[in-house]
């Protein structure tokens, strides 16, 4: 008898159409990424009174990173050391990315910069930016006049 | 600016099997740099969102797994708004040539990079003949 060995995988158009449904069916939840504009990408969470940002750097030294806050604008900065290679090391696979990155942010609003916090763990920052209470919005009680 | 393009956005993982996952969430390939010197194999990988619990390598026949469950993080009062990244585990698998010192094998995981030392076997490293120019 003569078996013929078939590859494990093989291309399914049922398979692929249950993936694209998943697919489309999966925008209605959350925005689907975009192709970020440089390094790194960021995520952004809105609130009622502030703003979180999410970005994924693994790798740095907190140190590595300068957070500035002007008026609605907030700038990372930082630096990706990459590795120093000894003699007598070899590449094999070279894919992490290294080097100074820039980055900036308009907010909706003007930022409360004596507010803002910043942390770094596991290799994402999440920078929580509130909104300057001058900058609020007031609610107007509208009496009837007579 | 650097090669810091190189990562602008997570590659999904490759599929192995028919199967499904049971999680309904994305799988990443994590960038990786191997280097290797006369002792040894450093892999590094870039898996931002996973801790040491989460991560676990596997070495069967000669295929190193690395595998990383993220924890998903609750923004409860906030709506994501914008995304330039997915959450998601990660998964990758390399076919190592040469046998390394199992018992040996170190990995460590810190600020969202995981490094791992595979040291290579006793056998290995006297095997290599040295060849004199004739």
């Amino acid at each position: 008898m003569i078996t013929i060995a078939r590859p494990t995988w093989r291309w399914d158009p049922w398979r692929e159409m249950d993936r694209m449904q998943r697919e489309i069916s999966s925008f209605f939840t959350l925005p689907r990424p975009r192709r970020a504009a440089s390094f790194p990408p960021l995520n952004i969470h809105s609130g009622d009174d502030d703003v979180i940002i999410t970005s994924e750097i693994p790798g740095i030294d907190p140190g590595d990173v300068e957070l500035t806050v002007t008026g609605d604008t907030l700038t990372i900065k930082g630096t990706r050391k990459p590795h120093e290679v000894k003699d007598g090391e070899t590449w094999h696979r070279r894919e992490r990315g290294s080097g100074d990155f820039f980055r900036t942010v308009q907010l909706p609003y003007t930022v409360d910069s004596g507010k803002v916090q910043a942390e770094y763990s596991l290799g994402v920052l999440r920078i929580t930016l509130p909104r300057a209470e001058s900058d609020k919005p007031r609610k107007i009680a509208v009496t009837p006049g007579k | 600016m650097a090669d810091t393009t190189k990562n602008l956005e997570k590659a999904p993982a490759q599929e192995t099997a028919l199967a499904e996952r049971t999680k309904d969430r994305p799988v990443f390939m994590p960038p990786v740099d191997i280097i290797e010197d006369a002792n040894n194999l450093y892999i590094y990988a870039d898996m931002p969102g996973a801790d040491e619990k989460g991560v676990n390598i596997t070495l069967e026949n000669d295929v190193l797994s690395i595998e990383a469950q993220v924890a998903e993080v609750n923004f409860d009062k906030h709506t994501t708004t914008y995304a330039e990244y997915g959450i998601g585990d990660y998964r990758r698998a390399f076919t190592l040539n040469e046998s390394f010192d199992r018992d040996k094998i170190e990995a460590k995981m810190k600020n969202g990079v995981l490094s791992i030392v595979l040291p290579k076997s006793e056998a290995v490293r006297t095997r290599s003949i040295p060849i004199k120019a004739g």
